[in-house]
């Protein structure tokens, strides 16, 4: 019953979706104050009925009713709760539904905080958004419904994939969701501005909040998958090229771009058309990591082929939205005035190029991505483009951009002193050029982009110290004063700070990593030691153990230093009785930012094992400096001038009231 | 020294231009040289890979095959009509089996034996690797028999969800 009454709100939803998409776009074409006013509560309601659609199908499976495919498919009696309820997404339809409810939630949420934008804005806002949900909320009820009952029901579900069954799972895709889709609130203002004809520094004033929250989301959903991998599927690999990443990466590079260039607008009124445009553009390859990861695409092109449906299906969302986007685009957006003119040496320029390597950078991931589906589908040839591939394009195209990002935040708007930037600068990159001659000097010849990375690493870091450093004048006026005024600096300039600092402490720890990882693989006797990075790790034996659905050999190793016991280790196999599946548990002891990680072969006659053993120096920089970027990003919203809204909209609040 | 307009767009399309030339040349270059082309043992056999060049070797892993020799492992790639032996130092991806879809990437040596430094396995008991599905087709080899591992992978597989799982390679390069 409940999860008829789930499946009934879906449809309300769809519904609900049709008259958003309407309405108040006809409202703001004939300047109906209450055609307008519509779309508030619509999406208000529209998010509640898909939320109720979830928490039905949530109901289906924290009672393993298995008379529901979707959770007969994918769940199973004995799995514990926390993976009933992750289990929800873990799946094709699950995570549709999921993707839409965020959707709702950013809906329901610019009717809620929009509360001072103009009403045409808004309107035409919620009225894209409307659209996003018609065509995803189809989508689910046509091709991908998740309350198709079984007739005659089966006692046990199927089990979810083991490798799924994992806390990673809870929150990695609502992360990454909360990310691309956010991308959505961006696309719908690019749209709504283009059919007002109309955009100003307010209109990116309004809509920076947004692209901060979905870069936010996109940058930790991203890091955490990363992790996830690490540990879960034990080799030690943080990030593999896998098109199912870049589908996410994509849209974190262009949004990146986005965050950047929008900030020219906002401050110069510049860039109009180009900030327009690359917020149409992050959406649209969020769409197109939806439709690579969903169709089945990329699990066999001839798969999509014969059985089309949902793959067309989106294929189809994908070409009306992008290609109904970018004609808009090219109709309206000659009508936006530009503003602003600069210097190619000032702050706007810094953003500019920022943009241009960023998005070039992105080009890359993109054809790497899709050159194996198109040459498979032209010529029949079976390629792979794996790591190499990007190294050569993604690199290169990285490190000139690694290289500028100090200078930025220190040119003026309009007109920038490279030559005084350069200046404030000595102390960086003097610092930097010590670290890395440092690390040649240990290093030796034998290898060359062990210093150039982490001098390049340090300078980004430094530089972007530098930079507050030299605003609050440390040193240069008494330490108090310093200190009010680092107190008094726009939050905004912290934010790009940590930002920076992140961005320089992620590729330390990439280049530290890949340069200085030490490996070991081996047979293992009971009572045998090996030593890895200084440690010495002894193998106690092997153990069998049952969990609630699977069984495990948990290898038993000691990790000593100089003799000093430090931990126990115990990596283990699982095998999930469900699927008939094993699984690989890795064991990691984090020692400052290193780790010694542990995983697992198989087991040899006389209780010896296959073990591989990492020493991986400085590898938790990696996702330590995203969650550093993601405070400078938490920084950016809080700053004032974000808020500056805020009295006004509680006096309109409150004239409003009566009116309602 | 202050540009004029006209000369400041110049110089901005200009250093543009330039950016995405790097660009297009960086991707044509890589697209040349650091792709992999997938090939069946009927394939080796058959058109005699140069030594060296790395391919990607698809197919089934021979029933009886899989000789372990401490962290060595020794097994035979076949789509039917031809085996290759190939040869991975390190842990084994988990669905590794006799029986088995297999991709592994690395190069045929001297000796004619396939050095593989990767052995990649989607985390997926469905899973059969599309190239390797259609090498099979292509050889007669593809059965819908309940019996065959390669049967039931390609219905199911276009149902599991891609998104969660990533493709582990097993490298030791990396």
């Amino acid at each position: 019953m409940i999860v008829e009454l789930g499946h009934f709100a879906l449809v309300l939803a769809l519904a609900l979706s049709i008259v958003q998409s309407v309405v108040p776009v006809w409202g703001a074409r004939m300047r109906d104050e209450r055609l307008m006013a519509v779309a508030a509560p619509v999406a208000g309601v529209q998010f509640l009925m898909v939320g109720l659609a979830f928490a039905a199908l949530t109901f289906a499976y924290l009672t393993s009713d298995f008379s529901v495919l979707n959770v007969w498919q994918n769940s199973h009696s004995d799995k514990p709760l926390i993976y009933r309820i992750s289990g929800v997404w873990g799946n094709h339809e699950g995570s549709m539904l999921l993707w839409v409810l965020i959707l709702a939630l950013f809906g329901a949420l610019v009717a809620a905080f929009g509360r001072t934008m103009p009403a045409t804005l808004k309107a035409n806002v919620l009225g894209v958004q409307g659209w996003i949900s018609l065509a995803f909320l189809s989508f689910i009820l046509f091709t991908s419904n998740p309350f198709i009952r079984i007739a005659n029901p089966p006692m046990e579900g199927q089990d979810l994939n083991p490798i799924l069954q994992d806390v990673g799972l809870a929150i990695h895709p609502p992360l990454l969701y909360l990310g691309y889709v956010g991308f959505s609130v961006t696309f719908s203002f690019a749209a709504a501005a283009l059919l007002d004809g109309r955009i100003d520094a307010a209109w990116a004033r309004w809509v920076r909040p947004w692209i901060l929250i979905a870069w936010i989301f996109l940058t930790l959903g991203i890091a955490m998958g990363s992790y996830w991998a690490y540990y879960e599927l034990g080799w030690g690999g943080f990030w593999f090229w896998d098109p199912v990443e870049n589908a996410s990466f994509m849209p974190w590079l262009a949004g990146t771009a986005l965050l950047h260039s929008a900030l020219v607008m906002e401050k110069r009124d510049a860039l109009k058309v180009w900030t327009v445009l690359l917020a149409i553009l992050t959406f649209s390859l969020s769409l197109l990591g939806t439709f690579l990861v969903r169709s089945g695409v990329l699990t066999s092109v001839h798969a999509f082929a014969t059985d089309p449906s949902r793959g067309v299906f989106i294929l189809a969302i994908l070409a009306i939205f992008i290609g109904g986007s970018l004609s808009l685009y090219a109709w309206r957006a000659p009508m936006l005035k530009q503003g602003g003119i600069f210097a190619p040496i000032s702050r706007e320029g810094a953003l500019i190029l920022n943009n241009l390597f960023l998005t070039a950078a992105c080009a890359a991931v993109l054809v790497g991505t899709l050159y194996p589906l198109a040459l498979d589908v032209t010529t029949g040839d079976k390629i792979s483009v794996g790591a190499p591939f990007f190294n050569m394009t993604f690199g290169p195209l990285m490190i000139p951009l690694l290289l500028a990002i100090p200078f930025g935040p220190f040119l003026a708007w309009k007109r920038g002193d490279l030559l005084g930037a350069a200046q404030r600068l000595m102390v960086a990159f003097a610092i930097a050029i010590v670290i890395a001659l440092v690390v040649a000097w240990v290093e030796g010849a034998a290898n060359v982009m062990a210093p150039i990375g982490i001098g390049i690493a340090a300078w980004v870091m430094i530089g972007a110290v530098s930079e507050i450093v030299w605003r609050v004048k440390l040193g240069r006026i008494p330490l108090g004063q310093s200190f009010s005024r680092a107190a008094g600096l726009p939050r905004s300039s912290w934010g790009a700070m940590l930002g920076h600092f992140g961005m320089g402490a992620t590729m330390l720890g990439i280049v530290a990593v890949t340069a200085w990882q030490q490996e070991v693989i081996t047979v293992m006797q009971p009572g045998e030691t090996r030593s890895i990075g200084g440690y010495d790790l002894t193998f106690e034996g092997l153990t069998p153990s049952t969990g609630s659905n699977y069984r495990e050999d948990v290898g038993h190793f000691s990790l000593r230093k100089g003799g000093v016991m430090l931990a126990n280790m115990e990596p283990a196999k699982r095998f999930y009785m469900a699927r008939q599946m094993p699984t690989t548990e890795s064991a990691i002891e984090t020692f400052g930012f290193n780790q010694v990680y542990v995983s697992l072969g198989d087991a040899k006659d006389g209780g010896a094992v296959v073990m591989r053993a990492y020493y991986k120096p400085l590898v938790t920089l990696i996702w330590l400096g995203a969650v550093v970027m993601v405070i400078g990003g938490l920084f950016s919203l809080s700053d004032r001038r974000l808020r500056v809204g805020a009295p006004r909209r509680a006096h309109h609040a409150a004239a409003a009231m009566p009116a309602e | 020294m202050a540009m004029t307009r006209k000369q400041r767009r110049l110089s901005m399309i200009g250093g543009a231009g330039a950016v995405l030339a790097v660009a297009a040349g960086l991707i044509l270059y890589a697209l040349k040289d650091e792709i992999v082309f997938f090939q069946s043992p009927s394939d080796v056999a058959e058109h005699t890979v140069p030594h060296g060049q790395r391919i990607r070797l698809g197919g089934l892993v021979k029933d009886g095959s899989i000789d372990r020799q401490g962290e060595t492992v020794r097994f035979v790639v076949t789509d039917g009509a031809a085996d290759l032996s190939a040869t991975y130092t390190g842990i084994l991806p988990d669905l590794f089996r006799e029986g088995q879809g297999v991709v592994a990437e690395g190069t045929v040596g001297n000796d004619g034996i396939f050095h593989a430094d990767t052995v990649l396995a989607k985390h997926d008991e469905n899973y059969m690797p599309k190239e390797v599905v259609e090498a099979l087709k292509a050889r007669g080899e593809w059965q819908m028999g309940a019996d065959n591992p390669a049967a039931k992978g390609a219905p199911a597989a276009d149902k599991t969800s891609q998104a969660e799982t990533p493709s582990a390679p097993a490298s030791r390069t990396n």
